[in-house]
């Protein structure tokens, strides 16, 4: 039952396979439909945001403005520099470049690290502030106390979506830095070459896909209502 | 995914973009373009995302079968979101009819 | 049903199930077909669990006041039943044991795309399955199959989160399978095994993981929604917090429309190959059906607020739901036509298998029909929360679904365990079922219109009679489930050994031996001819 046929194959191919282009077409398609599965799991989040954000749009504004924009702005471009470091990475299994494919893997995760370490300076404040909801939640002080009547139950909504949304990105990201250091590994061990490299782009393919919901996330939590 | 080999310079210029755009519509914030400021901010949005699928994420060069997939994953999100606002935005189109007036008395027994 | 050229497996001939032996051979297996065998017995112990809360809630029902249990028990059997049957036994059935054993051998390919992905969904469905089940030895939980907040979030005392938990697990079960599926399906096809050359159940297969990898996501970001709502009494589905009970339901509902149609395309799927091989006649309007398929899973997306039309959901969006619950009803009839067209002159037998698809066809069609009240928005203001609806669907769940899951077990057993099983039980067990299943759940019609609301652990005294016709139905029900499951377990040792094509199907899968060997086909097949090629057969005698 295991997959060791008698039969001589080529280096990574699975005996399910005809050919390493089979192979590298299925896992191809096969991450691009796990990613669809992705959209419509934060889709549930996005959807539920758009109707709060319709019904309490002022609560929302006020709570956006509590948000630090150059914070977001910055780990918004961290996240993007490590999407270049990663196609980076890709292009170089590609090419067969050993070295350049483990450096570039290795400057992603040290990006997306970052990144995380500025969402946890981030959470930090909301704690000192006390506005987390369920956890910590005691707006009174705050500019959130401005708002109109029945705002303040509906800041905590908009904080509720913060963080969730937020967090399972977070959490995303936290898997990700995990597959890129089995990245790492396997790299630095020479399991890639120009003819099988699918790992390295499967893992791209789902880093890029974190990248683009912050991408969204960062204007619809941050710059709501604008800063004028 | 075909062997097509991207040049390094084409994703610079990709992340350059993306960086310009990350500032621009982060710097339209503090403008007042009142409802448009949402407006600008998921078409910009909408930009950077393209700029990553298509380049970094090679859609550019990948067969049909991905796009259509990828088509129909935003097209059920846009079901989902779309058919569930629905909902809310015709609620008060038909009026909930008035239980209780002050003044008049109860008429059932 | 054989011809001379069709040899009996030989005791030594190498199969998939004994080529290697030993407990680690089983539960480290990547062979799609073991792993297939992994889910069947899983999801029989799951049935078998549901089925027990259901026979407790009938005997409860044969008192006006309730016979059994307290009404807090009560509601805890109904909830049970449902998470049950529905996440651990219908969904997983036929794609995780029918789906997973044959969509390679259909498509004439050694394996899934995913083998690794495959065993990893088994053991994900049995974690799932796991919390669910402490959550019922720990007390049950009372929230329906729905959970809907702000009772299951804020109110009810029972153990909420575990079980959504349990069910956010297990569907990334049946995310994986489904997209297991839909790359095997594109990339793996056998040289010449076109799209519309493919056997239908690969068409149902395909638009069941279509459902299975939108929609299932949904569900999971819901049920976390809640369980963070449980938790930490924050949230966005309880007006106490600020908001809206209605968004658990738009969102729940997303998901669990469609799934559904999880539950039944695969069935349909079944039934078409089975009406085809026992009507001797391919399938008429073959690409009708193909595209009808797809068409079930895209509009079974849209119609979802069907369930919410008396929640204070918008009229607007009532209305648009309940055309597009009419327009879902399209496809369904036209496979219906087209199956009975299929049996008008043809060559028909009344195996086993046959039986249950004759009855599917039956109860389906009742349990569409009887859909099709419930889409209009005047009748279902009376019907809703009636029996009505839970007549309507097991009607389809248990009348449509089960019996096409039976009938593929049935109809694909010889080729699964090598085996063949005594026709007359097999027979006499598909007679009972749907003689117990009709006495079960017809006079639940008659309730529903009558009013007796569902859910309630009583009932106004009038309604004595036919509850316990429904009762004494199960009873019968339950009898006709146990047989299959004497017969088929002894046929495993006892049975005839059969051969590589005992019912003289066409198909790939037919075309290796009973069981197949692990690697499913010693050179990989080219396909030349049409999927459901029996009038070329016409001219031999009944075989291949």
């Amino acid at each position: 039952m295991t997959e060791a046929e008698a039969h001589a194959q080529p280096a990574g191919l699975a005996h399910q396979f005809g050919d390493l282009e089979q192979q590298q077409s299925a896992a191809t398609l096969g991450i691009w439909v796990f990613l669809v599965t992705e959209i419509m799991f934060f889709g549930g989040l996005f959807a539920s945001y758009a109707i709060y954000r319709w019904l309490y749009f002022a609560a929302f504004e006020g709570g956006s403005h509590v948000l630090d924009i150059r914070l977001g702005a910055t780990n918004t471009m961290v996240l993007l520099a490590s999407s270049l470091t990663m196609a980076l990475s890709v292009r170089s299994a590609q090419t067969g470049n050993r070295k350049a494919t483990v450096i570039f893997l290795i400057a992603t995760m040290i990006l997306g690290g970052i990144f995380l370490g500025i969402k946890g300076v981030e959470y930090n404040q909301k704690f000192v502030e006390h506005i987390v909801p369920g956890l910590d939640w005691s707006p009174e002080g705050t500019v959130l106390s401005r708002l109109a009547p029945g705002g303040l139950e509906h800041a905590q909504i908009y904080f509720f979506f913060y963080f969730a949304m937020t967090g399972l990105h977070a959490l995303h990201m936290i898997i990700g830095m995990g597959l890129l250091l089995w990245l790492v590994v396997r790299a630095h061990k020479g399991a890639f070459t120009a003819s099988y490299f699918a790992p390295v782009e499967v893992v791209g393919l789902y880093w890029h896909f974190v990248d683009i919901v912050w991408i969204f996330l960062f204007p619809l939590l941050y710059l709501i209502g604008g800063r004028y | 995914m075909s062997q097509h080999i991207v040049p390094q310079r084409t994703y610079i210029f990709v992340f350059l973009g993306l960086i310009g755009l990350t500032m621009l519509t982060t710097g339209v914030a503090y403008i007042d373009l009142g409802p448009l400021n949402t407006v600008a901010a998921l078409v910009i949005a909408f930009s950077k995302m393209l700029l990553v699928v298509l380049f970094f994420m090679h859609l550019r060069h990948s067969g049909g079968l991905i796009r259509v997939v990828l088509l129909a994953g935003f097209f059920w999100l846009a079901l989902l979101i779309g058919l569930t606002m629905s909902d809310y935005r015709t609620r008060s189109w038909t009026p909930a009819p008035d239980s209780w007036s002050s003044t008049a008395p109860p008429t059932h027994p | 049903m054989s011809t001379a050229t069709l040899e009996p497996r030989v005791h030594a001939q190498r199969t998939y199930l004994n080529a290697d032996y030993g407990w680690k051979s089983w539960l480290f297996t990547l062979d799609h077909k073991r792993i297939a065998l992994l889910y069947l017995v899983s999801i029989t112990f799951f049935f078998v669990i549901g089925g027990s809360f259901a026979v407790l809630m009938r005997i409860h029902l044969t008192e006006p006041q309730g016979a059994l249990v307290q009404p807090e028990t009560y509601n805890k059997l109904f909830t049970l039943h449902g998470i049950v049957m529905i996440f651990f036994f219908l969904i997983p059935s036929i794609p995780a044991v029918l789906g997973n054993f044959l969509v390679p051998l259909m498509v004439g390919a050694r394996d899934l795309a995913f083998p690794r992905l495959n065993l990893l969904s088994w053991y994900i469905f049995i974690v799932g399955g796991a919390f669910t089940l402490y959550s019922a030895i720990a007390g049950g939980v009372d929230v329906g199959w729905t959970f809907y907040p702000p009772y299951s979030s804020i109110y009810s005392q029972t153990h909420v989160t575990a079980v959504a938990v349990g069910v956010f697990i297990t569907g990334f079960s049946s995310i994986l399978t489904g997209l297991n599926f839909i790359v095997t399906i594109h990339k793996m096809r056998a040289p010449g095994l076109t799209w519309f050359r493919l056997p239908l159940f690969l068409w149902a297969m395909y638009a069941t993981s279509i459902i299975m990898t939108l929609g299932t996501p949904v569900l999971a970001i819901t049920l976390f929604l809640l369980a963070l709502e449980h938790l930490f009494h924050v949230g966005i589905f309880s007006p106490e917090l600020g908001g809206d009970p209605l968004l658990f339901q738009h969102l729940f509902w997303f998901y669990s429309h469609p799934a559904v149609y999880i539950m039944i395309l695969p069935a349909m799927g079944v039934v078409s190959e089975v009406i085809a091989c026992f009507a001797r006649k391919r399938i008429f309007g073959y690409k009708i059906v193909a595209f009808s398929s797809v068409a079930i899973a895209v509009l079974g997306f849209l119609v979802w607020g069907h369930h919410m039309f008396v929640t204070g959901q918008s009229v607007y969006a009532g209305l648009i739901f309940s055309l597009l619950s009419f327009l879902v009803a399209i496809p369904s009839a036209i496979k219906v036509f087209n199956w009975t067209s299929t049996l008008y002159k043809g060559s028909i037998s009344y195996e086993a298998p046959m039986l249950y698809a004759l009855g599917f066809i039956g109860l389906f069609t009742m349990g569409g029909l009887t859909g099709l009240f419930l889409a209009s928005l005047a009748t279902d203001v009376h019907l809703n929360g009636t029996y009505f609806i839970v007549a309507h669907f097991h009607y389809i769940m248990v009348g449509g679904a089960v019996m096409g899951y039976l009938g593929g077990i049935h109809f694909w057993w010889p080729k699964i365990s090598g085996r063949k099983y005594p026709n007359a039980w097999a027979a006499l067990a598909a007679a009972i079922v749907f003689v117990g299943f009709n006495l079960t759940f017809f006079p639940q019609f008659i309730l529903g219109y009558l009013g007796m609301p569902r859910r309630y652990a009583f009932y106004p005294a009038e309604f004595q009679v036919l509850n316990v016709m429904s009762s004494a139905g199960a009873t019968i029900l339950g009898v006709g489930y146990l047989i299959p499951l004497v017969y088929l377990i002894w046929s495993m040792r006892y049975g005839p050994v059969a051969e590589s094509n005992p019912w003289g199907a066409t198909g790939l899968e037919w075309k290796t031996p009973s069981p197949p060997p692990p690697e499913n086909f010693a050179e990989i097949p080219v396909v030349n001819e049409e999927a459901y090629a029996y009038s070329a057969q016409a001219q031999e005698a009944t075989g291949d």
